[in-house]
């Protein structure tokens, strides 16, 4: 049995790092398929073709691209990232620079989150049909299709232009009390919240709703089990592998929400690193940058698979 | 994630439902009274209405043309003369915004379509495919699912600058391996249906039975789920926009308009609120459509 498990887990780890190796050749196939303009990109429109000829024999763009994978695969695994195109610094460094501060943001969201989350689906799923349910799902529902921006500018406004009480901008250099950090990561926070609340409060609920239509909690009904107790201690427990799969599957949705966050704010994170690298061509950098970002949303998904196999014995056999 | 399930209802109907995945709003309440889902059908059918009305015919509406300076005021408030204020270089918000909708709505529409038809294509054939065929098919679309879709397409800007092919390009890559994986489990779940094994066993050829038998059963399914994607592939959109990596001036879509006011935050000014709000009805306006819709079949069965 835990011989069997412990299979299924590192059967799952094995194909995880198989995807990754998948992502990271297109990642590079992508980057790299206009070599001879990537060297032409940096330096601009007005470089001479010497110029061109010496970043390019810099970067190693005239080795094969096998080559280059080689290299640029083997630096990954060595933290040997290269350098930045735009300023000459190692990448490794860069992102290690910023990583603790989104891991920062990303953490709180998350402590913020999940409790509201799992309450309103909760409270939903008891109240299935009803007035609270009804409201919920259409709160939720919109709330899913907000674009990041519109909740912060609306925020930046209500907050920091009406009533004055927050900054508009992030600066994490300025902390020197605890108030003080709560004003810096209150509006980021906030928005990053409102699109994952609502879409792991409707995963939950559904989650639960799938329990609660199951015989075993119709059987506790009959037997006069009280809708609380019913929920609490029938139906919630079953239900806690496909909801901790829904957390984790939602949590994936913060890698694409804090790159909107991170840059309205002006908040020093990856994300925003990873936008300015775009906007500067700055290939070896987004390549890190990317590699990162997909290799947590791989971890993410792998974490709800293991999720959904340890709470669901049905799918141990698959 | 999106896998499919069957489940079998008290009433002895079979109500097929989609278990959402991470891009798909999840489970819509069986049991809702007639009148609640007529409104949210009626709202969403009235936003979104407007919004391809006005990507339609917003830019003959216009008052003024999309890049003409009209005031010396910037940033200024809704007035007669401006309904929506003006923007940081003195042009008429509002004729922005009619003519900025259509890029907002028309690319997404040109991607959702595509990404879906790609998606639904592939997963259509590969139950018609040899094994080995279809595996390979499957590990394209798992591997470019497992890529998020900023990522993709904040990758594919970085290498090739940012246009609209490319754009449509990025986004139907990461948008059809969705669609592909909804539409594959479902022909794979018909493709086991008594129906189809008794057209099997009449002897009709693999072509006759995905076109007569199965695509027929999941057409449905697969415009809801476009719906889905239209709605996403609009928050890619103007969310790279907004980062100024979408859509390049002149052009400017519903995104593009939120970054180049976003200066005028500070002073509230109606100019960034406008076009963010144009962007939050649209896809509320349509998310609440497409819920309302799959709801409504998902209780007709019942």
């Amino acid at each position: 049995m835990r011989n069997t498990l412990f299979g299924l887990v590192a059967g799952r780890l094995g194909a995880s790092l198989l995807t990754l190796f998948l992502v990271s050749l297109v990642i590079f196939a992508i980057t790299s398929l206009l070599p001879g303009d990537t060297a032409q990109q940096i330096l601009g429109q007005f470089a001479t073709p010497e110029q061109v000829a010496a970043l390019r024999e810099q970067l190693g763009l005239n080795q094969p691209a096998i080559l280059r994978y080689w290299h640029w695969l083997s630096g990954f695994v060595t933290g040997d990232l290269g350098q930045s195109a735009s300023n000459g610094m190692a990448v490794a460094q860069l992102i290690n620079d910023r990583l603790p501060n989104s891991l920062i943001l990303a953490g709180i969201t998350t402590i913020v989150s999940v409790p509201i989350a799992i309450t309103m689906g909760v409270v939903a799923a008891m109240g299935r049909g009803g007035l609270i349910d009804r409201l919920l799902n259409l709160v939720t529902l919109s709330m899913v299709a907000v674009p990041e921006f519109l909740v912060a500018t609306l925020a930046v406004l209500i907050f920091a232009v009406k009533l004055n009480w927050l900054p508009a901008l992030s600066y994490v250099s300025t902390v020197d009390s605890l108030g003080d950090a709560m004003k810096i990561y209150a509006m980021p926070v906030l928005t990053l919240c409102c699109v994952l609340i609502a879409q792991m409060a409707r995963m939950t609920r559904a989650a639960l709703i799938d329990q609660l239509d199951s015989p075993y909690v119709e059987m506790a009904q009959l037997k006069g089990v009280p809708p609380i107790r019913r929920v609490m201690r029938h139906a919630l427990p079953n239900a806690v592998g496909p909801i901790a799969n829904a957390v984790a599957l939602s949590l994936s949705y913060l890698l694409g929400g804090v790159i909107i966050v991170e840059t309205i704010f002006n908040y020093p994170g990856i994300a925003s690193l990873m936008v300015d690298a775009v906007s500067n061509r700055d290939l070896s950098l987004v390549q890190a940058c990317a590699m990162l970002f997909c290799g947590t949303y791989l971890v993410l998904v792998m974490l709800a698979d293991i999720c959904a196999i340890l709470s669901n014995p049905r799918l141990r056999n698959r | 994630m999106n896998s499919l399930k069957t489940m079998t209802h008290p009433k002895a109907n079979t109500v097929r439902r989609l278990r959402h995945g991470s891009h798909l709003p999840v489970g819509a309440p069986l049991r809702r009274n007639r009148r609640r889902l007529q409104l949210t059908r009626w709202i969403g059918l009235g936003v979104f209405g407007f919004w391809i009305l006005v990507a339609l015919f917003g830019p003959l509406l216009a008052p003024h043309p999309m890049g003409a300076f009209v005031s010396d005021q910037i940033f200024g408030g809704m007035s007669a003369a401006y309904p929506l204020g003006t923007d940081y270089m003195g042009r008429d918000m509002l004729s922005r915004i009619l003519t900025g909708a259509r890029y907002t709505v028309g690319l997404a529409l040109v991607a959702a379509c595509l990404a879906s038809l790609i998606g639904a294509g592939f997963g259509m054939l590969s139950v018609l495919l040899p094994r080995w065929l279809e595996e390979g098919v499957r590990r394209v679309f798992d591997t470019l699912i497992s890529i998020p879709s900023k990522m993709m397409a904040l990758v594919m800007v970085s290498a090739f600058g940012a246009s609209i092919p490319l754009l449509i390009t990025a986004t139907v890559l990461s948008y059809a391996p969705g669609a592909f994986r909804i539409a594959h489990s479902l022909a794979t779940n018909l493709a086991t249906m008594e129906y189809v094994q008794v057209a099997h066993t009449r002897g009709e050829g693999r072509l006759y039975i995905a076109a007569r038998e199965i695509f027929p059963n999941m057409i449905q399914s697969v415009l809801t789920d476009m719906g889905m994607r239209f709605v996403f592939i609009v928050l890619l959109l103007s969310g790279m926009s907004f980062l100024g990596l979408g859509v390049q001036p002149p052009a400017a879509d519903l995104g593009s308009l939120v970054r180049e006011n976003i200066s005028g935050l500070s002073q509230g000014a109606v100019a960034v609120i406008a076009p963010a709000l144009a962007i939050g009805t649209l896809t509320i306006g349509a998310n609440l459509l497409i819920d309302s819709l799959s709801t409504s079949r998902a209780t007709q069965k019942e």
